[in-house]
């Protein structure tokens, strides 16, 4: 949970901003979300200070550097090992991690996985761009089947990742999607995120538009977006363009029909405690057509947190509330005397 | 001869020293047995030196030649380096055991063998077509044939225990009878059984049954016709406990978290032998020490890097396997430049090796290991109490240079035990100075906070945590420009980067004390430089080599990078240098490197520690 102090005088996004050049490439859905979280922070109410970004390495991964907070640039894929060391270290601080679809997805897989079953106080912004940027343009583990790079001519053997599913069978706690383009919708996610005590996943899709330019359009056009965009809203019925969403028995889970149809739309349950519910949303979603995308919160519910608990144990051992004998330790029970005054 | 009145109605022995071992199956509680023993010589004021020697596998196939548990203990009256090169006595707990451990027993030793497990069954799963109890193999040996088993449950009978419960009593029925043999006070082990067992009173009960039946029956049969005594030695005052090197390496990490005011965050992931220091560091969490078992070794070090970036002192506990998977990251500390300490536990490469045998073949890797120019200090304990002091100062480099290091235990190290004049906490180290934050008022001058601003004397930089009001800043692994710390691509800045982490790390010689030569009539032309475990054993066999007439001179590095400031001149006063090691002749490739010495090795990796007599030997044909 954020440990909630009020700086003097209301900070603006300019207070977030650092003295670095962004150098991300012109047209690139980084700048968005840079933006949006820089104007975002000011409404968490946090010392400056108290705010660390911990990133991996990938282009989304230079995002540290243009945050007037703390930040570190880390390695390849190890983002949410190093911030669980420094929330458990420091329960104090408000940790967050930023991270690409090949860091925390490729090379960070299993670091990823195990930050979110422990639900250490992290929260987590995977920027998803189905392509790798920084190495200039090979498939990554979202890319869709069969996608043509440099490195798959013939196109990609892989089965992708999608991402929400992965975060929910990893016993994830709270799990959202957004859009880059959607500044306000963007915010409220990384609000709903902000607000939750433990790991937070939330999957941006960002525009990579050198190496993979309009993955995301048709979810983004006015015209067409709705026809693939599910806004999933608390307690409001899962309906989109001409479609609901159903119970759907002969499936045994979730299925899609049009309006007609006479069964009544599912109505979205955030905090249902079975993320069976979850899951089976972000499997309405056509992995190579991306339709449609449930944009929102999946899943928010409470566990207790690795870095609470972590401290509880130390209180309950006595830390804090009395002063360890360390001579004591080294003497241990089973002593003996040589000589005396010799 | 002497007779000690009221101890025995036999006659007792006195002895300098004493090696023993004692081998079973590793299921049949051997390095408990040791272990107590061990306790029990130290308690009784000996000095001691242990060696356990056991399989990978937990549980290896029952009586198998592959699943043999051995602990090896020197005990005597007079201050000892090594566990002993060979035991003067051995206790075997079934055919495997002897077979295995038989031809390490000099021909006139003494050897106690459980007639029980010696079944033609037994016998033919290990390869012997005869008994060698029976067929004369044993001749020359002075053999004790004792029915460990079956006189263990007939000595239980009547504790609620079903058979096979009861046999699992015998390594007390076993070390009673050591314990009478050897005159080693009791009421501690009945003690600690008392404490090992509390949830379970029937095995408290039939544990302290059994050794008071294999104690009595020592003074009974007329198996044994004298007892040993060995007098206490006469070490510097002080008050002593028994510690294994694991367990010093802990309490030094846990010293130097509360004499630096850092709470500690180690970040582990479980290996082998490095998982008690991880096992004891999770106990000790009154003294706000925060473990986290990692989902891999990645992760292990990845926390305690985050750790650190808060302000904790990070540690991560692993050997050679861990450490290759965990160099990324180190060379992120080495860019970073936040305090960091690396024990690695040495054990047998290369890959998974020999995990449970010990090995100082990670020196390089250490060195080296890493891509780029990527310097990490190294220092390394000699003997298992002296983990706690290497631990002490790798902690004290760390911080105050704000860099890696590398501890360089060993399994030898980590799973042996020595007795420790327990030190007094206030003659600890004071180490708050070198874990200093930065703080704004540092900055005056200055609008902004410079994250690679130097300390002109170690060349550490400020260490700003977050939570610090205006010292917020940005810090990775890309290079960066030399003060700001911002991303610098300039090859000039590159170079002196580069030049500087190095000089960093060099600098660390000047808070180094010179290294010294034991060579006590200063008479002697050959050197023998050592590092690490292989202290005691070359201790050791300077003094052989010494009480025999040669003269031979021993320094031994605990800072291996770098090294201390006057070993080239050291070097450069012997005529000759050998370099006995666990490797193929890493720290000689350095030495030679560095100083142009024509030193040579004497190198062997068989997993198990030097002994002092074929160094002695090696030794005099170089005088």
């Amino acid at each position: 949970m954020l440990d909630v102090t009020v700086s003097a005088g209301a900070p603006s996004a300019k207070d977030f901003k650092s003295d670095q050049e962004v150098r991300w490439c012109p047209g690139c859905g980084d700048y968005a979300v840079l933006a949006a979280v820089q104007s975002f922070l000011p409404s968490l109410n946090l010392d400056r200070e108290k705010i660390v970004f911990v990133s991996g390495i990938g282009c989304s991964s230079r995002f540290p550097y243009y945050l007037n907070t703390y930040g570190m640039h880390s390695i390849h894929g190890r983002a949410p090992a190093i911030a669980t060391g420094l929330a458990a270290a420091r329960p104090d601080l408000s940790v967050w991690v930023v991270t690409g679809d090949g860091d925390a997805l490729s090379i960070g897989g299993n670091h990823l996985i195990h930050a979110l079953r422990r639900n250490v106080n992290l929260k987590i912004l995977l920027f998803n761009n189905r392509i790798y940027g920084l190495t200039k343009g090979q498939y990554s583990p979202t890319s869709e089947p069969g996608k043509v790079t440099k490195s798959t001519p013939y196109g990609s053997l892989d089965a992708p990742f999608n991402p929400v599913s992965l975060a929910l069978g990893a016993e994830a706690t709270f799990v959202a999607r957004t859009i880059d383009s959607d500044r306000k919708h963007l915010t409220s996610v990384l609000t709903a995120a902000a607000q939750h005590p433990g790991t937070a996943l939330v999957e941006i899709y960002q525009n990579c538009n050198i190496f993979n330019d309009n993955a995301f359009e048709h979810l983004k056009a006015p015209g067409e977006r709705d026809r693939h965009l599910l806004r999933l809203e608390p307690d409001a019925p899962l309906v989109y363009g001409e479609h609901k969403v159903v119970w759907d028995g002969e499936r045994r889970g979730l299925g899609v029909t049009d309006l007609t149809d006479p069964r009544p739309a599912v109505t979205h349950d955030v905090a249902a405690e079975d993320p069976a519910y979850a899951f089976a949303l972000a499997r309405l979603q056509d992995p190579a057509t991306l339709s449609p995308t449930p944009i929102g919160v999946f899943r928010s519910v409470r566990r207790p947190v690795y870095d609470d608990l972590m401290t509880d144990q130390l209180s309950a051992a006595g830390h804090g509330s009395k002063e360890p004998d360390l001579g004591a330790l080294l003497a241990g029970s089973d002593t003996w005397t040589v000589g005396g005054g010799s | 001869m002497t007779v000690i009145e009221g101890a025995s109605a036999k006659d007792v022995r006195r002895l300098n020293r004493v090696v023993i071992r004692i081998a079973g199956d590793s299921g049949d509680g051997m390095q408990l047995t040791g272990d107590r023993f061990t306790q029990d010589s130290a308690i009784h004021g000996n000095d001691v030196s242990t060696l356990p020697d056991f399989p990978a596998e937990i549980r290896a196939p029952a009586g198998t030649l592959p699943g043999v548990s051995a602990f090896q203990l020197h005990f005597a009256d007079h201050d000892i380096l090594t566990p002993g090169d060979a035991p003067d006595v051995l206790v075997a707990m079934n055919p495997a055991a002897l077979k295995v451990n038989l031809p390490a027993v000099p021909r006139g030793g003494t050897v106690i063998v459980n007639t029980d497990e010696f079944t033609d069954r037994a016998l033919k799963k290990v390869g012997y077509d005869k008994n060698p109890l029976e067929d004369g193999s044993l001749d020359g040996y002075r053999v004790h044939k004792v029915a460990l088993t079956s006189q263990t449950v007939r000595a239980l009978e009547g504790h609620p225990l079903s058979r096979k419960e009861a046999e699992r009593a015998k390594n007390m029925y076993a070390l009673g009878l050591l314990s009478w043999l050897y005159h080693r006070p009791v009421e501690q082990t009945l003690g600690f059984l008392e404490q090992k067992f509390a949830k379970n009173p029937a095995i408290v009960a039939a544990n302290r049954a059994a050794f008071q039946a294999g104690f009595n029956f020592g003074e009974t049969t007329e198996e044994f016709e004298v007892s040993y005594e060995v007098a206490p030695a006469a070490l510097p005052a002080g008050r002593y406990r028994n510690i294994s090197g694991n367990r010093a390496l802990a309490y030094g990490l846990i010293s130097g978290s509360q004499r630096s005011g850092l709470p500690l965050f180690l970040g582990s992931y479980p290996i082998t032998p490095a998982s008690d220091i991880l096992h004891e560091l999770a106990r000790h969490k009154a003294f706000g020490v925060r473990t986290f078992q990692a989902e891999d070794e990645i992760a292990a070090v990845g926390a305690a890097i985050g750790a650190s970036y808060g302000g904790a002192l990070g540690v991560t506990t692993t050997s050679g396997p861990g450490v290759a998977l965990k160099s990324e990251a180190i060379g992120l500390a080495v860019s970073l430049e936040l305090p960091l300490v690396i024990c690695d536990i040495q054990r047998g490469g290369p890959s998974t090796g020999l995990p449970t045998k010990t090995e100082q073949a990670d020196l390089l890797q250490a060195m080296f290991g890493r891509n780029g120019e990527s310097p990490v200090p190294i220092v390394a304990p000699r003997s298992p109490a002296d983990c706690f002091d290497a631990a002490m100062e790798a902690v004290r480099i760390a911080l105050t240079y704000r860099t890696p290091v590398f501890l360089l235990s060993d399994g030898y190290l980590a799973n042996g035990s020595e007795p420790w004049r327990i030190p007094e906490v206030e003659e600890l180290p004071d180490l708050r100075e070198a874990a200093r934050f930065a703080a704004v008022e540092d900055f005056p001058d200055d609008k902004v906070f410079l994250p690679y601003q130097r300390d002109p004397e170690t060349l550490a930089r400020p260490w700003a945590v977050p939570g610090t009001a205006g010292l917020e800043h940005r810090i990775g692994g890309l290079e960066k420009a030399d003060v700001t710390g911002e991303i610098s691509y300039d090859p000039e800045n590159h170079d002196h980067m580069v030049r500087t982490r190095a000089a960093k790390v060099a600098g660390i010689a000047k808070s180094i004390a010179p290294l010294e030569a034991d060579d006590p009539d200063g008479s002697a032309r050959l050197l023998v430089l050592g590092w690490g475990s292989t202290y005691g054993p070359v201790q050791a066999a300077c003094r052989l080599v010494r009480e025999r007439g040669g003269a031979v001179a021993h320094a031994h590095l605990r800072h291996l990078n770098p090294f201390p400031p006057n070993l080239g001149e050291l070097l450069a006063r012997y005529d000759r240098v050998l370099i006995p090691e666990m490797n193929l002749g890493q720290l000689a490739l350095l030495v030679r490197a560095r100083y142009l010495v024509d030193a040579v090795g004497y190198n062997k990796v068989r997993g198990l520690p030097f002994t002092s007599t074929e160094l002695a030997s090696e030794i005099e044909t170089r005088l």
